[in-house]
Parts: C-alpha cells; sequence; structure tokens
C-alpha cells in the first residue's frame, strides 16, 4: 500500500507590490521566513510621483526584479507554490501592473493568486518582524496615515488623515524648500538644527487628523523668507508629529492595548519613534519599530500576508482580481487572527 | 483636600474631590505632554481648557445638560466641575435591550442636533463623552469643541460618531444609528439630511488619491 506523504516543505508565495513609487518583489515561506525583498524605487525628474510614469518604470522593471529575488532566495520559478499582490489601496495604473505581472506569473505556473490589502500587509508583516502580538499600528508614509487595532475579525480604524497624508506633507514641503530626494530624511536632518518653533495649525478632529492646512501654512511661512530651513523644518516636525501623537494616544487609551506598532516610511523618523516611546511608557504598552526594508512599501509584506491568506482559504481568481485603489483596510475579513 | 484619581484619560486627568467647599467635584486636569514641544504643549492645554469651559456653558443654554462649572484655572490647564452621577454610554450598551438602546440613542440624536443646532461642534462625539445620569444624557468632554455652523463640522462631528460605533458597537451598529439619526433630525430639522450627506462624503473623501 502507499502511502501519501503529506508535504513538510514550507510553502513558498512570491508577492509584487505596486501601489505607488516602490516596485517591490518579496519571497516568503510559510514558516515565516523572508527569502527575498528586493524593491526598485522610482525616481521622478521632477515634481511628485505621476502615476503613469511610476507604472511605466514598474512595467519595464518587474520581470528583473522578479529574477533578482529568486535569485536572492535561492530557488527557481518552479519552487513558487502561489502568487500574491496588491490588489489595494494605491494609484491604480501602479496595481494594475503589479496586478497583469502577477496574473501572467500565476497562470504561467499554474499556480493561485492571492490579492492582498496593502495595508494590512504592513502591520502583518510588522508582527512578523517585531513578535508584536495585539499592537495598534501607526502606519504613516506618503500615501497612508492611520491608526488602526485588530478587533473582532477585522482591522478597525481608530483614526486617520482626513486629507492628505503626513509622507505627502513632509515630501511636498522638502520639494518646495528645494530639499534633496527623499523628502523625510531630509528634513529630519534640518529639524535637529532647528530650535526656533514657528506656530503652525495643530488638525486633531477627535481622532482624525489633517495635514493639508498643516503644508499650506508651513508653505507659506516658507515663501515669506523670514525664517531659516531648519527652523521650518523643525516646526513642521514637531506640530505634525505631535498630532499623531496624540492621535495614537488616544487610541490606545481607548483600545487598551498592550503594544504599539510604527510602521510605514515615515517610522523611520527618530524624532516619531521618541515621540511613540513616551506615549507608550505614559499608557503602560510595549513599542515596536519596524525594521525600515519591510516599514516602506515592499514585497516581502505582501508575499507573507499572501501566505496568511492561503493557508486560511483565500483565493483570488482572476476574473475577480481586479485593483482597487481605495480599498480600505477595514473592509478585509481577517481569518488568520 | 481629598482628591482621587478616578480616571486617567489620554488627554486629562479626572480627580474626584469629595469635599470641594462642602460639596463633590470633579477636577479636569490636563498634564503635560513630554511628547511634545513645551510650546505646543503649554497652548493646546491652556486653550483646551479655557474653549472647554466656554462650550460647555453654551451648550447649556441651548438644552443639552453639561456639568456646571464651578471653577477654572487656564494656566494650571484646570476645570473644576459638578460630578455627574450616571455610566458612560459605552459601557452601557452591550447590557441594554433593543429597545432601550434605541431609546437612549434616539436621546442623545436628539441633544446633539440641539448642540448642532445652537452652532456649537463637540468635536469628540464618542459614546465614552456621553454619560446617562438618571433620565439625563449628559454630554462631557468638549476639549476638542468648536463653534460653528458649517456643515462640513457638523458632518465631521456625525461622522466621528459613525466611525465610534463602528469600531466599538459593530454588532449593532445599524439599529444604533438610525435610532440617532431619528433623534437628530427631530431637533436639526431638515438640515439634518445635509449633515448626514456631508459626512458620508467626509468618509469617503480622498482617502488614498492625494498624489494624483
Amino acid at each position: 500500500m502507499l502511502l501519501k506523504v503529506a508535504r513538510i516543505d514550507p510553502l513558498i508565495c512570491l508577492g509584487i507590490e505596486s501601489t505607488a513609487d516602490n516596485l517591490g518583489v518579496g519571497i516568503a515561506t510559510s514558516d515565516g521566513k523572508i527569502l527575498a525583498n528586493e524593491v526598485k524605487v522610482h525616481v521622478p525628474d521632477l515634481g511628485g510621483i505621476h502615476p503613469r510614469e511610476a507604472a511605466r518604470h514598474h512595467s519595464e522593471n518587474v520581470g528583473a526584479v522578479i529574477m533578482k529575488a529568486l535569485e536572492k532566495a535561492q530557488i527557481t520559478v518552479q519552487d513558487i507554490d502561489f502568487v500574491s499582490f496588491a490588489q489595494g489601496p494605491g494609484l491604480g495604473p501602479c496595481l494594475r501592473t503589479g496586478a497583469t505581472s502577477a496574473r501572467a506569473l500565476a497562470s504561467y505556473l499554474k499556480v493561485p493568486l492571492i490579492g492582498v490589502n496593502h495595508c494590512i500587509s504592513h502591520v502583518e508583516v510588522g508582527r512578523l518582524a517585531t513578535g508584536a502580538k495585539d499592537p495598534l499600528t501607526l502606519y504613516v508614509s506618503g500615501g497612508n496615515t492611520l491608526v488602526s487595532g485588530f478587533e473582532s475579525g477585522k482591522y478597525r480604524i481608530f483614526g486617520e488623515t482626513l486629507d492628505i497624508a503626513i509622507g505627502n506633507c513632509l515630501d511636498t514641503f522638502a520639494r518646495l524648500a528645494g530639499l534633496e530626494y527623499p523628502g523625510g530624511p531630509a528634513i529630519e536632518k534640518f529639524a535637529a538644527m532647528g530650535s526656533k518653533l514657528i506656530p503652525l495649525p495643530y488638525a486633531v478632529k477627535g481622532m482624525d487628523m489633517s495635514f493639508s492646512g498643516l503644508l499650506t501654512a508651513v508653505s507659506n511661512e516658507f515663501k515669506t523668507g523670514k525664517h531659516g530651513i531648519p527652523d521650518l523644518c523643525y516646526s513642521l516636525q514637531e506640530t505634525g508629529y505631535a498630532m499623531l501623537g496624540e492621535v495614537t494616544e488616544r487610541a490606545l487609551a481607548h483600545t487598551r492595548k498592550q503594544e504599539v506598532l510604527l510602521t510605514g516610511g515615515v517610522g523611520a523618523n527618530k524624532r516619531l519613534r521618541g515621540v511613540i516611546k513616551e506615549i507608550a511608557e505614559e499608557q503602560g504598552a510595549k513599542p515596536y519599530y519596524v525594521p525600515i526594508s519591510l516599514a516602506t512599501d515592499n514585497g516581502a509584506m505582501i508575499a507573507w500576508t499572501g501566505i496568511l491568506a492561503y493557508t486560511h482559504g483565500i483565493r483570488t481568481p482572476i476574473e475577480t482580481s481586479y485593483v482597487n485603489s481605495k480599498w480600505r483596510m477595514d473592509e478585509v475579513e481577517i481569518p488568520w487572527r | 483636600m481629598a482628591l482621587m484619581l478616578i480616571a486617567k484619560g489620554a488627554e486629562a486627568d479626572l480627580l474626584l474631590d469629595i469635599d470641594w467647599n462642602g460639596r463633590k467635584a470633579l477636577l479636569k486636569r490636563r498634564g503635560v505632554k513630554k511628547y511634545r514641544h513645551p510650546q505646543i504643549d503649554r497652548e493646546i492645554r491652556r486653550y483646551r481648557t479655557l474653549h472647554e469651559a466656554d462650550i460647555i456653558h453654551r451648550a447649556k443654554e441651548a438644552g443639552v445638560p453639561t456639568p456646571l462649572i464651578y471653577q477654572l484655572d487656564p494656566e494650571g490647564a484646570t476645570i473644576i466641575m459638578e460630578f455627574i452621577e450616571g455610566e458612560k454610554v459605552r459601557d452601557m450598551v452591550p447590557r441594554l435591550s433593543e429597545a432601550e438602546n434605541r431609546a437612549l440613542f434616539k436621546l442623545i440624536g436628539e441633544k446633539s442636533g440641539r448642540l448642532h443646532r445652537a452652532g456649537l461642534i463637540h468635536g469628540d462625539l464618542t459614546t465614552s463623552n456621553i454619560i446617562k445620569s438618571n433620565d439625563r444624557v449628559v454630554f462631557i468632554d468638549f476639549g476638542l469643541g468648536e463653534i460653528s455652523k458649517e456643515v462640513e463640522k457638523r458632518g465631521v462631528d456625525f461622522n466621528l460618531m459613525v466611525r465610534m460605533l463602528a469600531s466599538t458597537h459593530y454588532n449593532v451598529i445599524d439599529m444604533l444609528l438610525e435610532a440617532f439619526m431619528e433623534g437628530y433630525r427631530e431637533t436639526m430639522g431638515p438640515e439634518a439630511e445635509e449633515v448626514f450627506q456631508r459626512a458620508d462624503e467626509v468618509r469617503r473623501r480622498g482617502r488614498y488619491i492625494d498624489k494624483e
């Protein structure tokens, strides 16, 4: 009699991230290892991200980045058990490029396809990387600013920006002020040299925030020519991060969670990390910071979330794999928690 | 003086003084937040203290139950006010019957409508900030309150209530919301629909399209 031996090798997922200017390809295994995490960033010649240009960059490079990831993981394309991709939220043209690549790869390999939510992937890879079990997450990037926590089957959003993201606010100001790319680190560098606080609008509405007025105000202050770049950067950071701090603290007090997770590109900022650390101490919670390679947009988080989804029965048939540029994380059922 | 810490909120500490000049009083003290710049911190605490007292008073004039204010100290960021006996609505929802919840949220909607009608915005309209005290619903924590008749701000207020119901009382949200809206319509009149519509716009507005 032949016994069918259960497969003991871990499952391997290749994930494609292309929600904005980062094209990422990650490879993760079902035993929680990240085998590869390759990222190629589209840097615009002028101004911010142009969705069409970014999408063109992604489609021109996705093949090479996939090959690089496979090489890094030391596997062949045949070893891939399924393919995941960021289905939203993000910039439509960029999302579609990643989705098309993922569909093509899955069809060619005859393996399942899984569309995952970009914001949820940030939280999930953050949990994987830091060991945080049930954190309240502050996710701050160029496109997203939200405070979220898991409650009864879904990632609930407790507070979020009502207009632009904090990273968008920082980047836009950095460009206006002629600072080097990327804007966030440049602002952080100058802020460290600033000391004078220029009054700027502080806009917290309950649990939500608004950064568009802050951007306008700091831009106007810059145009007066009365202030130095260091003081402007310092004031921008102090005001914006105070707002993030307040909302995070309120949500932490409200949810009574024991952990705070800081993720997204802006989470690399030392001043913001300091804010989160103080708040965590005050509220009796433990702070966790996601390492930068997994905190910025990357493919590994998509691959890892693909594994969580796949192992809990989630599949995305090609016919329903269209992207959703406004896909909120609180719309998604989470069977793996 | 017998001060007792009864709640440590994210923004302020609530202290109970059982014998404040012969009566029970609540001290709301906005503590220093070390994580933010001292100048921002001082301004936020001072401004919110003064402003909160002002709005509490105006709400009362509009027929919305709020605590009586006994004393005010802007520099110390402290309001001394009436101690409201009762329970937070947030904690009552799971226990109440559907009919009780319905009546409660209709009343809350009615009072919220009065507030808006009088040109006041609560700023943090959640079930944690409403206390059921005997037959009254007493609105507390006007720290983020504003004086405004803008549909936008009313919409943001209402959106907050919806969001809090969605994140905390998600299993009965439809029923609670329906009752709230019914009460709100009664005091706000035809303008109510405009507010609901705006709240929906606020919810959907440009969340992920900021780069385009």
